[in-house]
């Protein structure tokens, strides 16, 4: 098994998918708990993963740095390679990915409408994700992509709120809109290096010997925005974000979670695993403004339009554009601190997220609307709900001891060495999230209680299943988060090492600022 | 060094545990926990602190065995946070300046956790309130323990979870949980200042000196090679951070109204313990701020307006929480003001004593609410010395400490601050130390006015309730809190002796054992004439304030309300505590919620609209190429026009339930990007 752990960890779900179909289907219970199992696998394979991974292995440019590779020819005639692999940057996505899926699980359990085919299609989405972080063939990579999108837009679609259509057609488009020029791109690499490994590309492109259309500064300057563009859409970076919002109102509560725990990283992943190591001159060129400017831009607006929300899922969704804005801000420190806080943001912004819109799902299921005004008092009502929220939120807002506050410390650190300035306006991000998260806290627990909202059972085991593991994991990654930090580090040193260090030039612009404020 | 150094880790450990416990149960059980359970929570919350209280004294007694630079101990847990140059190690560390604090953490809280024992005893939600106070002694043990500063910030957050989880403990009611909400945030505004703070210094010591190691220890030998202007951004960006937790101009707004969370709660968090924290987080980084004057002068200004304005507001108020709300906002303004004067050990002594008598009239006030019946408002009590001696007696003992009255603590730690501000020279403004010392001085008059104001419309003249049955009714509390406060006010009557000036022959010992391990400004010339000269004088200006009570609140009761109205514009100023957060409402708040409405609108109406039209658009294109349709959206969207019109039919049928239509879809795309690339 472990020589094809990879491919057992993408495609176990897909059994799970193709027995689903195979069932009457009446049998709900059956389903679910096969849903169960067939995340379940997964998720214990990507902790045996995890296990016998060796931080060792930075990958990127050298081929024999990938751990557990499985290549095998798919389409000779285009060179085309099924090719798998991990490296410190890809195997705490898998892990992610497979714990977000199996959780997810949990928060179906109340789907009523085609059983069958939300979870079968649920489970092709969960072998699409895991594709889409294993690949190392760019064109395998488009194919999960590709193959993400279409379960994704039926479960919004079919089993979402009243709006879903209008969501879903929104989502599918936009996305489509960004891997058409994913496509592209793809393409221009594939007919200049005649060949789609991303091992390959990227030390070709590393070592500065541009074959074909690639010479041309132009055409990398262009692939390098249209990558952006389509990646962007997914993270999703202002101002293409109005996706987001529309589809986590109307996705039912386990396709909001996979959204936003997973889903949104693919953004980030895809600009590290693909832009940064192929195109690292344009990286250098465009990252202060695309992902630092930008950035700072998702933190600070998205924090205050979550701050003008009255439905408590659009809050969340709002929160989740301002918390990618971290990983985008770290992610253009292009210094170590900086990239193993986004890495790690990525990571605790999945897990905080999902738990964040189970517990959304929970008040939704008992009151059927989720608008904050309405609702209040609830903490007489479900206490023990009550405190998972308050864990969840305090999580979100970067609580020290919870493992978002490490990953926003270390985006911090890392970008103040470099944008100064940047850095500080997207500091002020603590206090806005703390401000719209309390605010949406007291305004829901506190104060006085709805008569019609006396009968609403508190939390209950399934949902306490679902989110268990998660707040588990975020205060152990809080209190030690070396088993993370660790296998993330040398994959991430690496990456660094193909930028030239331009820490020095805005260092000295906060020394001069200073200098002239108080010359002494 | 000793054996007791291998036990470090007990002392927060204890409280932990404790919190663990009382959650756990309180989770389970909710409101609805079994008299037992109550009990034995009421049992294992104090003790779990007394435990490590006696830790704690053990390392005391063994620093006090070893020569002054021997004196820290320390112990490393684990690593806390690597990446990059960045280390963080779980490290506690204990030094002459953290012991104290550690003493007075678990010594002042062990009595305020057993006077909640009484205080919470008929609380619904008791094991809840011990869950909360456990994990806040815990995180306040964190922060004076740690020996860097990222987990100096973890306890410095955490307390402030807890300030905000207890503030907003009784939530039923919505002015107290937005009071915890706002304690939070403007906490959190502080807090913008320190991280900056610490990224500036984090960078700043590799950038000039090449150390990444950021423990206090490490610190301290390589500030030294940072840019004067430099540190002295970094050192104002701290300071800002600590007028947050120690409630100073511009900040202090949250502390007045954190008084909506019980009062034991007001007496350990929102008086003795977490709004030191700022104190101490400047006297652990003295060595910053001794070589920053002008942050020093900042802060002295600062300190000495925040002392006055609080105090003055704390004269108008009526209810008993308010005022001394008010008067711990003043007399942390003293603490500063030491700390701006580079008189960190008197600051520090300060902090002592003033845990003492704060806790001890916070405690004794809730001991009048209790006994009142929930009544705060000292304007309808009056009378009730001879109702709750015990509570009456311990309650003036802590007034005289706080007016300054001679030979209790207050006075000596008070004027211990106001010599250092008055001897030491400021190097920017020749004259500031005369008017930061007359600030202090008449201050002092002003606290030790409205303290005895308070005393006396509390426990003397007449009753002034409307129901005299309820007078009655009023009885002593029980021994569970009684005791704390006869042990409170021991300890505010004699603690002032362990910083008894050399000027009235004593020996200063606070100072001589703190000293070691701060940064000081060289010992200004001892003049102990001059300094008899100040003390008689501020003995005299707190005997006057005291008068000047006792005229107007026993002698003529009827004289203040006469005042009030000849001077109205001055006591409506003050009665609405200068409106300051009706200012901070019309220029801070209210336009970011206005900025947060126009960025959803422009979200809504400008993006979103913008996407739609470029539907629209695309809708149009889109037939022209119908190879675009046909190829990349075919199968799932035949007609780009549903995305306007959401309600066409395409939907309904692919929502027709059959399962092999949705499979037909996905092997379709499949293929049809296949066959699409082997076109190409």
């Amino acid at each position: 098994m472990d020589n094809h752990i990879l491919s057992a960890i993408t495609f176990f779900p897909l059994i799970g998918a193709v027995l689903i179909l195979l069932m009457p289907s009446k049998s709900f219970k059956l389903m679910r708990w096969t849903s169960v199992v067939f995340t379940g696998i997964p998720l214990l394979l990507s902790v045996r993963l995890y296990q016998l991974f060796s931080p060792a292995s930075t990958g990127m440019n050298q081929a024999e740095l990938y751990q557990f590779v499985e290549k095998y020819p798919w389409i000779s005639t285009f060179h085309i390679n099924y090719y798998l692999g991990v490296d410190g940057l890809s195997v705490t996505m898998v892990i992610l990915s497979a714990l977000i899926s199996f959780i997810g699980v949990f928060a179906s359990f109340n789907i009523q409408k085609a059983v069958k085919g939300y979870f079968a299609l649920y489970l092709l989405l969960a072998t699409a994700m895991t594709g889409v972080f294993l690949s190392l063939d760019f064109f395998l990579f488009y194919v999960f992509w590709e193959v993400m999108l279409l379960p994704m837009y039926f479960l919004i679609g079919i089993w979402g709120g009243p709006r879903r259509e209008y969501a879903a057609i929104k989502f599918f488009l936009y996305t489509l809109f960004g891997s058409v020029f994913m496509l592209l791109v793809m393409l221009v690499f594939y007919f200049s290096a005649n060949t789609f490994s991303l091992v390959e590309l990227s030390s070709i492109m590393i070592s500065k010997d541009y074959p074909g259309y690639l010479n041309v500064s132009v055409i990398r300057n262009a692939a390098w925005i249209l990558l952006f563009i389509g990646f962007a859409i997914k993270i999703p970076v202002f101002p293409f974000h109005t996706w987001l919002p529309d589809a986590h109102v109307e996705a039912p509560t386990a396709i909001s979670v996979i959204l936003a725990g997973v889903l949104l990283k693919m953004g980030t992943y895809g600009i590290l695993r693909i832009s940064y190591p192929l195109l690292p001159e344009e990286t250098m060129k465009y990252a202060p403004y695309a992902l630092g400017f930008l950035g700072v831009v998702n933190i600070v607006y998205g924090a205050f339009v979550a701050m003008a929300q009255n439905d408590l899922k659009k809050l969340i969704a709002y929160s989740s554009i301002s918390h990618m804005g971290y990983v985008m801000l770290g992610m253009a420190s292009l210094n170590v601190e900086g990239m193993n806080g986004a890495i790690f943001q990525m990571f605790n912004h999945g897990i905080i997220t999902s738990m964040l819109f189970i517990l959304v799902g929970v008040i939704y299921d008992r009151a059927h609307h989720r608008d904050i005004h309405a609702l209040g008092g609830l903490i007489q009502q479900m206490p023990r709900y009550a405190s998972f929220t308050a864990f969840a939120f305090f999580a979100g807002l970067g609580l020290p001891g919870l493992s978002g506050f490490i990953s926003e410390a270390l985006v911090f650190l890392g970008a103040f060495k470099v944008y100064s300035i940047l850095t500080i306006i997207a500091a002020s991000g603590i206090i806005l999230t703390a401000a719209y998260l309390l605010w949406a806290y007291m305004r829901v627990f506190f104060g006085k209680l709805h008569e019609q909202h006396r009968e609403f059972p508190d939390i209950n085991a399934i949902e306490v299943i679902s989110i268990l593991p998660v707040a588990i994991l975020i205060l152990l990654l809080g209190v030690y988060p070396a088993p993370y930090l660790n296998v993330v580090e040398p994959t991430m040193q690496k990456m660094v090492s193909i930028f030239s260090d331009s820490s020095g030039l805005a260092f000295n612009l906060i020394n001069q600022m200073s200098h002239y404020l108080f010359r002494g | 060094m000793d054996q007791m150094a291998n036990y470090i880790w007990i002392i927060p450990a204890a409280p932990l545990l404790g919190f663990m416990i009382n959650a756990g149960v309180s989770f389970f059980y909710g409101a609805d926990a079994p008299a037992g359970l109550k009990k034995l929570s009421a049992l294992l919350s104090p003790a779990v602190i007394l435990v490590s209280f006696f830790i704690g004294l053990g390392i005391f007694l063994e620093m006090l065995g070893h020569g002054e630079s021997e004196r820290a101990v320390s112990q490393n847990l684990y690593t806390w946070i690597k990446a990059g140059t960045l280390e963080a190690n779980a490290t506690l560390y204990l030094d002459q300046l953290s012991i104290v604090f550690v003493l007075i953490i678990t010594g002042v809280g062990f009595l305020i956790h057993l006077y909640s024992t009484g205080y919470m005893d008929h609380d619904r939600s008791m094991i809840r309130y011990f869950a909360y106070l456990n994990l806040f002694t815990f995180a306040m043990l964190i922060l004076v323990m740690a020996d860097n500063i990222l987990l100096l910030f973890v306890g410095w957050e955490g307390v402030g979870l807890c300030s905000y989880l207890l503030i907003g403990f009784w939530f039923a009611v919505p002015k107290y949980a937005s009071a915890g909400m706002k304690a939070f945030i403007v906490n959190r505004i502080g807090d913008f200042g320190f991280i900056i703070g610490f990224f500036m210094l984090f960078w700043g010591v590799f950038h000039y000196s090449g150390t990444t190691n950021i423990a206090f220890d490490s610190l301290k030998s390589v500030v030294g090679s940072l840019p004067g202007w430099y540190l002295t951004t970094i050192s104002l960006l701290f300071f800002f951070g600590a007028t947050g937790k120690s409630a100073q101009i511009p900040l202090y707004v949250w502390l007045p109204d954190a008084m909506a969370g019980p009062t034991p709660v007001s007496a350990l968090i929102h008086a003795a313990t977490m709004v030191t924290a700022g104190v101490y987080m400047i006297a652990r980084m003295s060595f910053i701020f001794i070589a920053t004057p002008f942050t020093l002068t900042v802060i002295s200004i600062v300190a000495a307006l925040t002392a006055f304005v609080a105090a003055t507001i704390a004269i108008t108020q009526n209810d008993i929480k308010k005022v001394l709300a008010y008067s711990t906002v003043s007399q942390l303004g003293y603490m500063f003001l030491a700390i701006g004067s580079g008189a960190f050990t008197a600051g520090v002594f300060h902090v002592m004593t003033h845990a003492f008598f704060k806790a001890l009239l916070f405690l004794g006030a809730g001991s009048v609410i209790l006994s009142a019946h929930h009544e705060q408002n000292i304007l309808l009590m009056g009378g009730l010395r001879k109702k709750i001696p015990v509570t009456f007696i311990t309650f003036f003992i802590g007034t005289l400490a706080i007016a300054g009255i001679p030979g209790l603590s207050g006075f000596f730690s008070k004027d211990e601050i106001l010599w250092k501000v008055y001897s030491t020279p400021n190097e920017f403004f020749p004259e500031l130390p005369l008017f930061l010392w007359l600030t202090g001085l008449i201050t002092a008059g002003i606290t030790s006015f409205y303290m005895f104001r308070l005393l006396f419309l509390t426990f003397f003249g007449k009753f002034r309730g409307d129901d005299e049955e309820a007078y009655e009714e009023v009885h002593e509390s029980p021994l569970t809190m009684t005791i704390p406060l006869m042990i409170l006010a021991v300890l505010s009557a004699v603690s002032g002796y362990i910083g008894l000036p050399e000027s009235l022959g004593g020996q200063n010992l606070i100072h001589k054992w703190l000293a070691p391990v701060l940064a000081l400004k060289e010992e200004p010339v001892v003049n102990h004439e001059m300094e008899s000269h100040l003390m008689n004088l501020s003995i005299l200006v707190s005997f006057a304030g005291a008068f000047m009570a006792y005229v107007l609140y026993i002698l003529k009761p009827a004289t203040p309300g006469v005042i009030a109205k000849t001077f109205a514009p001055i006591y409506k100023l003050l009665y609405g505590k200068y409106f300051v957060d009706e200012i901070y409402e019309a220029v801070i708040v209210a336009p970011l919620l206005k900025i947060r409405l126009m960025l959803n609108t422009f979200d809504h109406k400008i993006i979103d609209a913008f996407v739609n039209l470029t539907a629209v658009v695309t809708k149009a294109i889109s037939r022209l190429h119908g190879i675009f349709d046909r190829v990349f959206v075919d199968g799932a969207v035949n007609n780009v026009a549903t995305f306007t019109q959401y309600q066409a039919g395409i939907m309904r049928n692919l929502q027709n339930g059959s399962m092999n239509r949705y499979l037909y879809y996905i092997v379709g795309s499949f293929i049809m990007i296949y066959v699409f690339i082997r076109i190409l």
